[in-house]
């Protein structure tokens, strides 16, 4: 039911991916992800750490290449591209990265107008008012502009991330865990400027977070994944796809535990692997 | 732990056979490990090639890298290269003299320096100066995403990260090699003749004798597969770098010893290449020791 409400918008789906399988080296992290994305839509993907999120993620944007499958934008197999044509769609996605990935050998105004200098011939002063323009939407004051990275509190980072990530006014932004390692305040500043990107830009947003309240706030539509080693061979790895505001009443446990923040069964097992740990290291 | 012990006698003892098995196991892992780093590299070593061909970076990127590799590195292989020729003098002078063959000494320090001390040295201390920096730069900028970021932007990471560094090593090791060449020398000359007392006429026209152009370019001439090498091994063990702090120091670590690892290698092959060149061109040149 949630799959007919979700994956057939009239507007067209801005990302398809199909029968996707992720592998690094021997070890399998994704496996036949089928998932559709709506042009427009605010998709929070969601799941505990080492499940696939981020790599999901990169998977969309091309930096990691399917093993098996094929991930399209707006009908393009990003994996099939030349490097010239790749750059030519890379430009129409924002990725805010999980540490910001602000580059530390420049300054924040050298950051946010790198890929303005990249990929535009636009002269210096209308630069500097696209910078001041989006370190405005972001809140930050202007004093910031001359600071390296390294000088900045992790909250400011992930904020000049979101404007360098916004400076070429993206169709679609990818967010990596906005909120990790931050502050209730700071976490719930950057949820607001994700709604307010959407509200001010006609933006797809694709979130990865392991916080419900992200999830809850930010999102029209949750995907959760689970870790390949804990499912079994005929399981899907997407164990949840549907409305923020029903994940809570989701009938799978493993969903509303992940929800309630609850340890349940996984704390005996972490307890079992514990003694074989010590075992096998003769404690 | 107490519900432990009583499953530790259950560990099966390993018997020879399983033990020889593991160790085929480990060397066959360690082969198959070695041939896929050389087919990344070589990959890397491609891609680079492409990008150079394609397009070159621009100033702004270009001369950063540049000041850092090349000139910041001056001092330093001019200090380590004036020692060098100095100790040479420490080391040979004695039983030179004891020859009356004190002013040979000019011609035998200053070939070795040329031909091989100055472009080894130099490509030492590059590698262990820039080499390892590098690789502990480029393998940050992977922990924290700063590659990926590049990417998403649409920005080439070998492009925009590798082909500078590259050009950098590869024009400006020869300059510094000279350096190397032109220190050691001098340190030389000065040990030689101030404090040892050889007379320096006899000194320098030894020295002028017996080393040619063709020894002073054969040096430069390795300088530049080394500078090569130092730079596509550091910027490859730092685009593929374990995540961490660890991570980067084994980066770092590995750049060095497998750089230097690289010069000795390709000093030996590019020596006897050289060699065969030389007594090609000149079949009739006299020898050092005749």
């Amino acid at each position: 039911m949630a799959e007919a409400l979700f994956n057939a918008e009239p507007r067209g789906n801005l990302v398809e991916i199909e029968g996707l399988s992720v592998d690094f080296g021997r070890h399998r992290v994704l496996r036949g992800i089928d998932l559709k994305i709506p042009r427009g839509q605010t998709l929070a993907i969601i799941g505990e750490s080492g499940c696939g999120k981020t790599v999901l993620l990169k998977t969309i944007i091309g930096l990691i290449r399917p093993t098996v499958g094929t991930v399209s934008f707006e009908g393009k197999d990003l994996a099939r591209l030349g490097e010239r044509e790749l750059t030519g769609e890379r430009i129409r996605f924002g990725f805010l990265f999980q540490g910001a990935a602000l580059f530390d050998s420049m300054t924040v105004a050298q950051n946010i107008s790198f890929p303005l200098r990249q990929h535009t011939k636009k002269p210096p002063e209308e630069i500097k008012r696209i910078i001041q323009a989006r370190l405005a939407e972001v809140g930050l004051p202007e004093n910031v502009l001359g600071k390296k990275p390294g000088e900045l509190s992790g909250g400011m980072r992930k904020r000049v991330g979101l404007a360098r990530a916004l400076a070429l006014e993206p169709e679609i932004i990818l967010y990596d865990e906005p909120t990790t390692g931050l502050d209730p305040i700071m976490s719930d500043v950057i949820n607001e400027l994700i709604l307010g990107t959407r509200r001010q830009h006609p933006v797809t947003s694709i979130v990865v977070t392991h916080d419900m309240r992200t999830a809850q706030k930010v999102a029209d539509r949750v995907v959760m994944l689970y870790p390949l080693p804990r499912l079994r061979m005929d399981e899907t790895q997407i164990i949840y796809d549907g409305p923020p505001d029903r994940i809570e009443r989701s009938p799978d446990s493993r969903v509303s535990q992940f929800v309630r923040g609850e340890a349940g069964e996984r704390l005996m097992e972490m307890r079992k692997q514990n003694v074989t740990y010590d075992v096998q290291n003769g404690v | 732990m107490s519900s432990s012990t009583i499953e530790i006698a259950e560990v099966p003892r390993r018997s020879l056979a399983s033990v020889a098995v593991d160790g085929i196991a480990a060397l066959g892992e360690m082969l198959v490990g070695g041939m896929m780093e050389l087919g990344s590299i070589s990959i890397f070593i491609w891609r680079t090639m492409q990008w150079l061909f394609t397009r070159l970076p621009k100033r702004e990127t270009l001369l950063p890298n540049f000041y850092q590799i090349g000139v910041l590195s001056m001092p330093v292989v001019a200090l380590t290269g004036t020692f060098i020729g100095m100790v040479l003098v420490v080391q040979t002078f004695v039983q030179f003299r004891m020859m009356n063959m004190e002013t040979r000494l000019g011609a035998v320090i200053n070939m070795s320096l040329v031909r091989e001390l100055g472009p080894v040295l130099a490509a030492t201390m590059l590698a262990g100066r820039v080499g390892s920096a590098m690789a502990a730069e480029l393998g940050t900028m992977r922990v924290t995403e700063q590659i990926d970021a590049l990417a998403s932007m649409g920005a080439n990471p070998i492009h925009y990260l590798v082909v500078p560094r590259f050009l950098a090593c590869l024009l400006l090791i020869p300059a510094l090699t000279l350096m190397a060449d032109f220190m050691g020398a001098l340190g030389a000359f000065f040990y030689a003749v101030y404090l040892q007392g050889i007379d320096w006429h006899h000194y320098l026209e030894n020295s002028q004798r017996f080393v040619g152009v063709f020894d002073v370019f054969a040096g430069v001439f390795k300088s530049l597969f080394f500078g090569a090498a130092i730079a596509f091994i550091a910027c490859h063990r730092g685009f593929h770098c374990d995540p961490g702090a660890e991570g980067v120091g084994r980066a770092a670590t590995k750049a060095f010893v497998a750089s230097f690892v690289a010069i000795m290698l390709l000093n030996l092959l590019l020596g006897i290449f050289l060699d065969g060149v030389y007594y090609t061109l000149w079949p009739e040149a006299p020898k050092i020791t005749s």
